[in-house]
């Protein structure tokens, strides 16, 4: 099934995660991950929600998303000029100092940063487009992850066009 | 300006939104409520038996009158009693503001005594719905619940309000206007698509308008589409939801389409070069099996809702906005075809292919029906119904001339709807005469509204066609599971009627009438519509009667069954 992203923005109230997390799932669609945060105007906020989903029942999500009272705008990212990011977390094993010193380069060849050093553990933190942070995660895995916690993706319509 | 309670906030905000009946049931949760309605003027509460009966009776008010139907129940059990009937009203976009009492605020989420999280459970069969945390809100949320449920595409709100905050005190102030960000519904239909149909109407030469429930809920809607049938000679089928949205004695009228619907109109739809469907969706039960649905057609759609366009079927012009509008349009822009040669196609099938029935000494359903139908036709009716043959019988047999006259549940197909529905629609047409067409199964599922109807002398006249099975799923169980009819016998046999419904009549104080003979009917009808009160008239019909024509679930609509008639 193909990948989407849609960006909506909502009221800024309890209950709307709920209503439209419930579209998704009532139809049997795997939510990949889901982004939610405040906007410019506290009174709103945008979710990016990624889903493998049907072409034409997805068509069907989105007018319903368009129905639901809480939900000012709904825009499918996907076909269209967006930048994306998401942020990365990877603890990652590193028990010698070999181990570490080959960890320090991958992580400074590719921009990211170490935020936390244990006794066998070294945590990086990596934000960027999808690309960028699943190289990381497989530059890393070699060495062995202990555990990955990630954002999920927040996009935004591109305005390069217009430029 | 002085403060007062979130109840009489309550109260008071209903009285602005013009609410005269509430239909409901107490409990805990909603004492500060009931109090504060004590003795109030504006507004009649109705005590019913279940809460399933109230929002039933909300439900069948708002369909008969148009207006938004109330109904209250107290949190838990009482609340969670109302899902049925919440869910039956949003599959047919019937607008009703439901109001549940919830446990204190401070309890909330903590399995409370009586709690559900009914914002929750509501939440995919409502339009919208909130919970009131604070007094401050609750003007402004009924304000927009009224509003919500009643524009647009309609359908249900439910407001869960906990019963502290019944208690607190606030200022009452109501606001005059509604502000929503993300619900700005169309009206207006795009006027280039408007004039596409418009000339795709006049190219056309097999044109057909598919009528829904829509017409009906956009009120004044059928006056448009009358106009427009009439003025350019194009045949009208309905759905049952539409039924009464065109003139059913029409010449142009070719009934209810659909997997019970007339085989003129089925055969239409398969050979139109053109299907203007307006506010109706395209239901399974209508278009059988969807790849085969209309395979010579462009089809346009009006619609309120855009989620509606193109869900089932793909839409060649699609026109979002209300119905009554964008007919209105459509009238100043369309010009006549000629379609002569294709009204008389239909009058072919019309004669070939007749509704018809074994119409013998027997007592049976169809004639029931059009007995009632022929009594009543002079006089302002409203037929409720039942769910199963029942309903489809009095789709069929009874002609539906003007909208609002039909209320049944259509989308989900609610058991035990019909009768609490009828009472609903009798409080808010006082003058009409209203009938609960009914199964013995269905009636069972609401026969305790019996008690409000006859204390407060709702004169709803409840005409069982009583055939001892459930039927509709024995006709299933007879056609395609070889007679094996499980689960569906309700008596053995059709005499030894379980339970005696002219004995539980009258230990309800009504007038109970047991009819088991064709010549009768029609001496019954006229007896019970001289009742004042509710009256129950017992049929025993042929126990193994069919409803026919169908169209098998999921089946072409050629490979329709006529039955044996
Ligand atoms: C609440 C509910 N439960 C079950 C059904 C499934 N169902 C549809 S029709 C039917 C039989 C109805 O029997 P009855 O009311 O006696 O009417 P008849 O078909 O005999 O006219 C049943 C059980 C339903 N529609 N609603």
């Amino acid at each position: 099934m193909p990948r989407f992203i849609i960006s909506a923005l909502v009221e800024n109230k309890f209950g709307v995660l709920a209503r439209v997390a419930g579209l998704f799932s009532a139809r049997g669609f795997n939510i990949d991950s889901l982004a939610v945060g405040e906007t410019e105007d506290p009174d709103t906020s945008r979710m990016t929600i990624v889903v493998d989903a049907d072409e034409k029942i997805l068509e069907q999500v989105k007018k319903q998303l368009n129905k639901l009272i809480d939900v000012i705008r709904v825009q499918d990212l996907t076909g269209g000029k967006y930048v994306d990011r998401e942020l990365i977390l990877i603890k990652v094993k590193a028990e010698n100092t070999g181990v570490r010193e080959k960890i320090v380069q991958v992580v400074d060849s590719t921009g990211a940063e170490i935020i936390d050093i244990g006794r066998k553990t070294l945590t990086v933190e990596e934000s960027g487009d999808a690309h960028k942070v699943g190289a990381l995660v497989e530059l890393l895995r070699p060495y062995g992850i202990v555990e990955i916690v990630r954002t999920g993706k927040i996009a935004l319509q591109s305005d390069m066009e217009n430029v | 300006m002085s403060k007062v309670t979130g109840a009489e906030i309550l109260i008071k905000s209903l009285v602005e939104e013009g609410v005269k009946h509430i239909f409901g049931y107490p409990g805990g949760s909603v004492i500060p409520l009931a109090d504060k309605m004590f003795g109030n003027k504006d507004i009649t509460f109705h005590l019913t038996r279940h809460e399933q009966g109230a929002v039933h009776a909300a439900d069948g008010y708002a369909r008969a009158t148009g207006e938004v139907g109330v109904c209250v129940a107290t949190s838990g059990p009482g609340a969670t009693n109302l899902v049925t009937g919440i869910a039956t009203a949003h599959m047919d976009s019937i607008p009703i503001v439901a109001i549940t009492g919830q446990v204190k605020c401070a309890l909330i989420g903590n399995d409370a005594f009586q709690e559900a999280d009914m914002v929750g459970i509501t939440r995919p069969i409502t339009k919208h719905n909130y919970l009131v945390k604070d007094v401050n809100e609750l003007a402004k949320v009924v304000k927009e619940a009224f509003h919500i449920a009643r524009t647009g595409r309609p359908g249900p709100v439910l407001i869960d309000l906990p019963v502290d905050v019944q208690l607190q005190q606030a200022e009452f102030r109501y606001p005059k206007t509604v502000d929503l960000k993300g619900y700005k519904p169309t009206y207006k239909g795009h006027i280039g698509q408007i004039k596409k149909l418009a000339k795709t109407m006049t190219r056309s030469k097999k044109p057909l308008i598919y009528a829904g429930g829509g017409i009906v809920l956009s009120d004044g809607a059928n006056v448009e589409i009358t106009k427009l049938a009439r003025k350019m000679e194009i045949p009208v089928t309905t759905t049952m939801m539409g039924l009464g949205a065109f003139p059913g004695d029409d010449p142009l009228s070719l009934g209810m389409l659909g997997m019970h619907g007339t085989a003129y109109a089925n055969l239409a739809v398969q050979e139109a070069d053109l299907i203007i469907a307006v506010g109706a969706r395209f239901d399974d039960r209508v278009t059988g099996r969807i790849d085969t649905f209309a395979p010579n057609a462009t089809i346009a759609h009006i619609d309120i809702d855009p989620s509606s366009v193109s869900k089932n079927v793909s839409v060649d012009i699609p026109i979002i906005g209300d119905a009554r509008l964008v007919l209105k349009e459509l009238n100043a822009h369309a010009r006549k075809g000629d379609y002569a040669a294709w009204r008389g196609k239909i009058a072919e099938w019309k004669r070939d292919f007749p509704l018809k029935y074994k119409n013998d000494d027997k007592l049976r359903p169809q004639y029931i029906i059009e007995q009632i139908c022929e009594i009543t036709k002079d006089k302002d009716v409203i037929i409720a119904t039942e769910v199963g043959q029942n309903q489809m019988w009095a789709a069929q047999h009874y002609t539906y001339t003007k909208p609002r006259t039909w209320i049944s549940s259509g989308g989900l197909g609610t058991m035990g709807f019909g009768f609490p529905a009828a009472i609903g629609a009798q409080v808010g047409k006082p003058d009409h005469i209203v009938f609960d067409i009914a199964g013995d199964g269905s009636i069972q599922m609401n026969i305790q509204e019996l008690a409000m109807a006859v204390i407060e002398k709702i004169p709803v006249k409840i005409a069982i066609l009583n055939n001892g099975y459930l039927g509709m799923v024995r006709q299933w169980q007879e056609l395609f599971y070889d007679k094996r009819y499980a689960w569906t016998v309700l008596s053995e046999k059709a005499a030894t009627v379980c339970p005696d419904f002219v004995k539980l009549a009258e230990s309800y104080g009504a007038k109970g009438i047991r009819i088991s003979e064709k010549k009768n009917v029609k001496k019954a009808i006229k007896e019970a519509l001289k009742e004042k009160g509710p009256v129950i008239m017992d049929f025993i019909i042929e126990r193994e009667e069919n409803v026919f024509p169908m169209v098998p679930a999921g089946e072409t609509i050629s490979n329709m069954l006529h039955g044996l008639a």
